[in-house]
């Protein structure tokens, strides 16, 4: 670390540290753009895994937590603050990383910061006649302010970015999203195969896609200020409900950032139940996308053969966790119910069947000639843009991106289980696709590992009746389903956090269907989005 | 386990296709081949059997709707499996998920593209009431605040059992319907309870 120090210091002598889990830098505002290049550019620090935007009272800013695939995954955070808090702004860095491009927008509608040089500085979730930046700390709530509004909203064609003028002032620049003369085509928000309400509006040049507009937040549900009014075990089921088919891992991710603040050991035992969750809920995602992917092709009996399996994994939860969906199981600790008698016995049949079940699978779709002439090929993804966009899970796997965060940074009983980070080199709709199916062997593989090796113990280690967390600021990650999940808290040393932000893998997913679709005909938009697989409501959270 | 103690509800109270009973029997006993009843009994009947969901699931609840679209609970049974993309040709409208404010003249306008009659079930607790986000700046507490709403299911997400009880409520509903007086709109059915006060409770 104090290695890492140095070189920081070589490239940025103002830099400030700071303790705490991970290295910290504090670095002004004037100097950040250049910094963050030389970060990027010099220190290899080739992935923004989270940016945070942040109000600290006496001003607003932004953490950044970068992470450097060449230093075996070392994070580091770096904290930037605006100068004053009316008319708060810092420089853009969505030209070095591509995925800010989003990111900045989600925070300049949440806090009003303005992101100097951002191309496009439209609002992400709200209405674009919202009043408001929602996650400011003095935001008026006031419902008369933004009544339920009944009207339809206008599109905004408009859009601006910000740049600063010799004095040092922020001048508003106007642009367009869609040239004057283009042809624009609105899909969503409410369409059967967008997987939710996500709204894209696509310019065409016949029937090729030229570029996707994301219109987000038609499930904005404001997840992130309702936990700042409640105590930590309060806010642990709305990880179950953003990404309902990762609700195990995200819940865990929550559970473990919580845990590791408190400084608390979690029971053997727990943590091999949670594992063993973790990859059931792997395998029911994959089995809906699955189903999914095909029923987008017209392929509706393929869609009955993933939901047969299906069934099972939700009747082992339903066993244990007593739902079938939203289980509410980790909690800070451990898990909150022991196993059922039946979990072995259902667990191990469901492995039994499944290598027959996928070649099943393969037979009647992934070898179908309507459907590779439908995948393969479609969605170009390179290596270079799925680490720019920070694109984790299967859809970066699939462009050959080794990102597996249970192989980076193993956590609970990761690092004791055999099992192959799958990688292919497709780039395309098929190889997402591909290694979804081939993950589902992989999580059958450490099931089996577990399922005759579950230690006796406790279920849940001793917590305090109330919960505080130390002052302080932690991120922690896991592998959701659709990639890598993660969980920034501050905490002022009160019951309630001061800050959650969730940075969910869908986020980043939606972020390259621009770049995705670009090229394609406007039919491939709908597979090249099947293969990505974005839950809506862990975007929008 | 609990879930040996769920009763189901007993065919007696469950009145729900009292009169084609009733025409069954007739039939039976007099062995003619000529039903006499009312056109309405009849229309509802078919209405309430071929009822078509338009497909529209904002959030988790939705996936428990695909549940029941596969082969286990299989919805095909009870006359729903036609999920239209289309609202126009739909009958009723299933709202599975929270709704939120940029969502709510979206969904309102889905609503008013059905064509007559038309339905609305709110299935969950964020379509009921807002759910767990009740409190939150931007969602609506309870699609019933835009949209007239026949059957709340309740359930964070509700059980398939639930959805299919639900819908079943929605069926009893409409065959208490007439078609020729007016269309089913809820002064129709307050005036049926005038009309039939022992219906009233056992009606939902
Ligand atoms: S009621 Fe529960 S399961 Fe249904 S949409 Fe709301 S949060 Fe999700």
């Amino acid at each position: 670390m104090s290695d890492l120090k140095e070189q920081i210091l070589k490239i940025y002598p103002d830099a400030v540290f700071e303790e705490g889990e991970c290295l910290q830098v504090n670095v002004a505002e004037k100097d950040w753009f250049a910094v963050a290049g030389s970060l990027k550019n010099e220190l290899g620090f080739d992935v923004l895994s989270a940016l945070v935007g942040m109000d600290w009272g006496e001003s607003l800013g932004v953490m950044y937590y970068l992470t450097s695939t060449s230093r075996q995954w070392t994070v580091i955070a770096v904290k930037v603050m605006a100068e004053s808090r009316d008319d708060a702004y810092i420089h853009s860095v969505s030209s070095l990383w591509k995925v800010a491009n989003f990111q900045e927008r989600e925070a300049y509608d949440m806090f009003g910061i303005k992101f100097i040089g951002h191309p496009d500085m439209r609002r992400f979730f709200l209405r674009n006649d919202w009043v408001g930046h929602p996650l400011r700390k003095d935001y008026d709530a006031d419902p008369a302010l933004n009544p339920i509004r009944m009207d339809d909203e206008t599109n905004e064609d408009e859009t601006r970015s910000f740049s600063l003028d010799a004095d040092g002032k922020v001048v508003e620049n106007p642009g367009k999203v869609f040239e004057e003369n283009e042809y624009v085509v609105n899909i969503g928000p409410q369409h059967p195969s967008t997987h939710g309400v996500m709204r894209f509006r696509a310019s065409l040049d016949g029937e090729t896609v030229k570029k996707v507009d994301v219109v987000s937040g038609y499930i904005h549900r404001g997840i992130e200020k309702l936990t700042e009014k409640m105590t930590y075990p309060q806010i642990l089921h709305f990880t179950d409900r953003m990404d309902y088919m990762s609700a195990h891992q995200n819940r865990h991710c929550l559970c473990m950032c919580i845990e590791k603040a408190l400084g608390l050991e979690v029971p053997r035992r727990a943590q091999v139940i949670r594992t063993m969750m973790d990859e059931l809920m792997r395998i029911s995602s994959h089995l809906l996308s699955f189903g999914c992917t095909a029923m987008d092709l017209g392929a509706t009996t393929a869609f009955f053969y993933g939901f047969r399996e299906r069934e099972m994994v939700l009747d082992i939860f339903e066993k244990t966790c007593g739902a079938r969906m939203s289980m509410n199981y980790n909690v800070i600790g451990g898990v909150i119910a022991d196993l059922h008698p039946d979990f072995q016995k259902d667990v191990k049949e469901l492995i039994r069947i499944m290598p027959e079940r996928l070649k099943e699978y393969h037979t009647v779709f992934s070898g179908n000639v309507i459907a590779k002439n439908r995948l393969v090929g479609v969605g170009h993804l390179s290596k270079e843009d799925a680490v720019n966009y920070a694109i984790t899970g299967p859809s970066g796997r699939g462009s050959n991106w080794s990102c597996d965060c249970r192989k980076k940074h193993p956590y609970a009983v990761y690092n004791e289980v055999e099992f192959d980070e799958i990688l292919l080199d497709g780039c395309d709709s098929y190889a997402r696709y591909m290694v979804r199916m081939k993950e589902i062997e992989q999580s059958c593989r450490i099931l089996e590992q577990l399922v005759d090796n579950i230690p006796e113990g406790d279920i849940r280690a001793q917590v305090p009746k109330i919960i505080k967390l130390p002052a302080g600021r932690w991120y922690q990650q896991v592998e959701a389903s659709r990639g890598t999940f993660g969980v920034y808290i501050e905490s002022t040393g009160d019951k309630n956090p001061y800050r959650v932000h969730f940075q969910s893998p869908c986020f980043n997913l939606v972020g390259v269907m621009d770049l995705t679709c670009s090229g394609y005909m406007i039919a491939d938009l709908i597979t090249i989005g099947a293969a990505l697989d974005f839950v809506i409501p862990d975007i929008d959270r | 386990m609990g879930i040996d103690r769920i009763k189901s509800m007993p065919r007696e109270e469950f009145k729900n296709n009292d009169y084609i009973d009733r025409l069954v029997e007739e039939l039976n006993a007099t062995g003619a081949n000529v039903m006499v009843g009312k056109f309405d009994e009849l229309i509802n009947w078919g209405v309430a059997n071929s009822l078509w969901p338009l497909c529209f699931g904002t959030s988790c609840c939705a996936i428990e709707f695909m549940s029941l679209g596969a082969a286990r609970y299989d919805m095909a049974r009870f006359g729903f499996e036609v999920a239209r993309n289309s609202p126009r040709q739909a009958d009723y409208i299933m709202v599975q998920g929270t709704i939120v404010h940029r969502m709510a003249p979206v969904v309102r306008r889905l609503y008013e593209q059905l064509a007559e009659p038309k339905y609305v079930i709110a299935c969950g607790g964020c379509a009921v009431s807002g759910g767990p986000f009740k409190n939150s700046y931007c969602v609506v507490p309870g699609v019933d605040q835009i949209l007239p709403v026949d059957v709340f299911i309740p359930g964070c997400p509700p059980r398939p059992e639930a959805m299919f009880y639900g819908l079943m409520q929605l069926q009893r509903k409409i065959k208490v319907q007439k078609f020729f007086g007016g269309v089913n709109r809820k002064e129709k059915i307050e005036e049926f309870f005038a009309e039939h006060p022992e219906e009233k409770g056992q009606i939902g």
